[in-house]
């Protein structure tokens, strides 16, 4: 945590910049109010932090910008309920809260020298995002990147500027597909589990980490598993509804397991082996 | 200072009030038919009777409370910028819990584990907790429900408490079982206890054997195909409301709900109890929710209690026995025959049912 004793107490931060991804997702830059905190904090790529708004509540957001650019912290938002709507409310300047970071990360250590597969769909894309472009920031350390994302229509997808960046780099694969043909769309179309199918990367010596809403993550496990993925090669990231952010509450608990504590990142190994409310 | 003591019955009430010369004393009080915690008052008529319809968990980890307030403040020289000032209360006065039970106390070392023993405890119970001193009466013998030898606990077991008492000869024998009990022995009204130690020993002996054990074979796992068993859940829990009644009443459940109050400039973020038998519990925003159906919550909160905290607690139990649950369930679903029964390697999810049409009939 920023050094809290309290860990429900949040730490004051200016939004410095609010980017509009897609008509419902919107990203905002904040910096600590406290500039000794700014520059003394740490988190790992795939921890969350829970965004207030004071007076409405709290939500819980993956930081998206990794931990190699630490002028400001990211987080995106897709407006659905009241904390997401108040948040697409707040302005450049305003202060929200924050407590982070919360939860596991992504093991990207044991991924060294491997090759990496990402699969995102929506929204997300964010918890890939800082992942991503930790490794970008670290390329040498990794062997061929792909990415394979996609969302309902070409407005729908998140960081265009950035899918533009990656698109030309050459030390990155990255497959765009959309749900249906749309006008001006000149590449794939077609579900992710689909394309990832139709792709066929091979699962020798690579991990894949995939994360997007619940049916598309079921198609793209059966599709990892036809292409004889190791469970422990395959990871993902969690949701369930939260509240303390800290194990404590007790609500979003698989078997013994608290999604925001223990997770929000697994292996499918590690989900296999847990009780679940199925 | 004197680890044992006597107190005659009459001076119940000047200990009371001597024990809330400095601190809050929160005790079982009696409203019309019902025995409630409440904080006492010289007007509020104590009664140890039997056990008391409430746990006394709320005075450590009260049912509402105020994690934090806010306040919005316009900056002096900047009227398009609003600025956000944050306060956190921790000043709490020393409490007393008296009068509670050893399944009460117990109770408070199984929030303990969660709140307390992590590395984000929580700062609000952790303080109430060292700031109280709790007393308990250990039991004469069980009331309907009570199972707390099937636990790991007992009407003397003393886990949890600072001092416990113990019914004999027209009063209570005294023994402080920490320091914080210690200084509770130094009071005036409490006389030399070390005549009645044996009586006191034999009356609990007497009490822990009267209690029911639902598990004679241990408290062991349960059996994991059965736990898995969509139709044993269906089955057990047909009838359950939803009402959440087994959780408020339960001196272990803790799961709480956090809310954020406003009132034009300044606000308050509020944690309340909730409960794992509500469906919104775990209801996300998308409309998916893990566990919809009510025979899913309530696995889940048999399971929380004597499956999955074990597993991560060295074995612990996150039930002390209370009863609690099966005397003032509105259904009379009946927590220590159900689990009694998913400890039964041969049991068989379809026979549960056909039990309960012979027990009909
Ligand atoms: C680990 C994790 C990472 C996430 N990362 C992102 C992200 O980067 N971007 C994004 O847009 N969304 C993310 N979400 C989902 C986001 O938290 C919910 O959409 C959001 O909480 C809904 O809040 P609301 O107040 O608008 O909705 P309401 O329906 O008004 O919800 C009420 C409250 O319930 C809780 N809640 C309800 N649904 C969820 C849920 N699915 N997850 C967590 N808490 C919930 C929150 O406390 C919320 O404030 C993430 C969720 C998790 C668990
Ligand atoms: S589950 Fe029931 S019997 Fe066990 S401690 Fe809670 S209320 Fe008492
Ligand atoms: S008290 Fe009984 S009816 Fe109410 S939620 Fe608990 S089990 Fe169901
Ligand atoms: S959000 Fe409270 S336990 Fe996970």
């Amino acid at each position: 945590m920023t050094g809290n004793q309290n860990p429900y107490l949040p730490e004051l931060a200016t939004v410095t910049k609010v980017i509009e991804e897609t008509p419902n997702i919107k990203s905002f830059q904040v910096v600590f109010n406290d500039a000794e905190k700014m520059k003394n904090f740490t988190f790992e790529p795939g921890q969350v932090g829970q965004l207030s708004v004071f007076g409405v509540g709290e939500s819980t957001f993956v930081i998206n910008s990794p931990p190699t650019r630490m002028e400001y912290l990211q987080f995106s938002v897709m407006k659905a309920g009241e904390v997401t709507t108040a948040l697409h409310g707040i302005y450049e300047g305003d202060v929200i809260g924050v407590r982070a970071p919360l939860g596991n990360w992504f093991p990207y250590n044991d991924m060294k020298g491997k090759n990496i597969l990402f699969i995102g769909g929506g929204i997300g894309l964010a918890p890939l995002r800082t992942l991503i472009l930790y490794m970008l920031d670290n390329r040498a350390d990794y062997k061929d990147i792909t990415i394979i994302y996609g969302s309902r229509t070409p407005p729908d997808l998140c960081y265009k500027d950035e899918l533009k960046e990656w698109e030309e780099r050459s030390d990155v694969n990255l497959i765009l597909t959309v749900d249906n043909e749309f006008p001006g769309w000149t590449k794939r179309t077609g579900f992710v589990p689909t394309v990832l199918k139709e792709e066929a990367p091979k699962a020798d010596d690579t991990i894949a980490i995939t994360c997007g809403p619940p049916i598309m993550i079921k198609f793209v496990l059966e599709g990892l598993a036809e292409l004889k993925f190791p469970e422990e090669n395959i990871i993902t990231t969690l949701e369930a509804r939260m509240k303390c952010g800290i194990g404590l509450c007790g609500r979003c608990n698989l078997g013994h397991k608290y999604i925001c504590k223990d997770g929000p990142v697994f292996s499918l190994k590690q989900l296999k082996e847990l009780p679940s409310d199925e | 200072m004197a680890d044992k003591g006597y107190l005659p019955k009459e001076k119940i009430k000047e200990f009371v009030e001597a024990l809330g010369k400095d601190a809050t004393v929160f005790a079982p009080c009696l409203e019309g038919d019902t025995i409630i915690f409440r904080q006492y008052t010289p007007d509020k008529e104590i009664s140890l009777d039997r056990p008391a319809n409430t746990p006394p968990k709320g005075a450590i980890y009260p049912q509402c409370e105020t994690l934090l307030s806010f306040e919005f403040k316009k900056e002096a020289d900047n009227p398009q910028k609003m600025d956000v000032e944050l306060k956190v209360n921790t000043d709490f006065p020393k409490a007393v819990v008296f009068g509670g039970r050893p399944c009460d106390a117990r109770g408070f070392t199984v929030i303990d584990r969660v709140f307390i023993d992590t590395d984000t405890a929580d700062p609000y119970y952790k303080k109430r907790r060292e700031n109280t001193t709790i007393v308990t009466k250990c039991c004469n013998g069980p009331v309907a429900g009570c199972f707390c030898v099937g636990v790991g606990g007992g009407p003397a077991v003393t886990e949890g408490s600072d001092v416990v008492m113990t019914e004999v000869d027209g009063g209570y024998y005294l023994e402080a079982v920490t320091d914080k009990g210690k200084a509770v022995m130094s009071l005036p009204m409490i006389q030399d206890g070390a005549s009645y130690e044996a009586k006191a020993k034999a009356a609990n002996e007497k009490a822990t054997a009267a209690v029911r054990n639902p598990f004679p074979e241990g408290a062991d796992k349960i059996s994991a195909e059965l736990f898995d068993s969509g139709d044993f859940w269906g089955n057990v829990i047909e009838k359950c409301l939803s009402c959440g009644a087994c959780t408020f009443l339960c001196p272990t459940c803790y799961c709480f709900n956090i809310t954020d109050e406003q009132a034009i400039t300044t606000g308050d973020r509020i944690r309340s109890w909730d409960s794992c038998m509500f469906q919104h519990f775990t209801l996300e925003t998308s409309g998916h929710n893990p566990r919809p159906a009510k025979h899913k919550r309530f696995r889940n909160r048999v399971g929380h209690k004597f499956y999955y905290y074990p597993e991560k607690y060295d074995g612990a139990i996150a039930c002390t026995g209370c009863g609690r649950c099966i005397r003032y369930c509105p259904v009379s679903v009946d927590i220590s025959e159900i689990v009694g029964y998913l400890r039964d390697p041969k049991a068989d999810p379809k026979a549960w049912a056909a039990k309960k049409e012979d027990a009909k009939n």
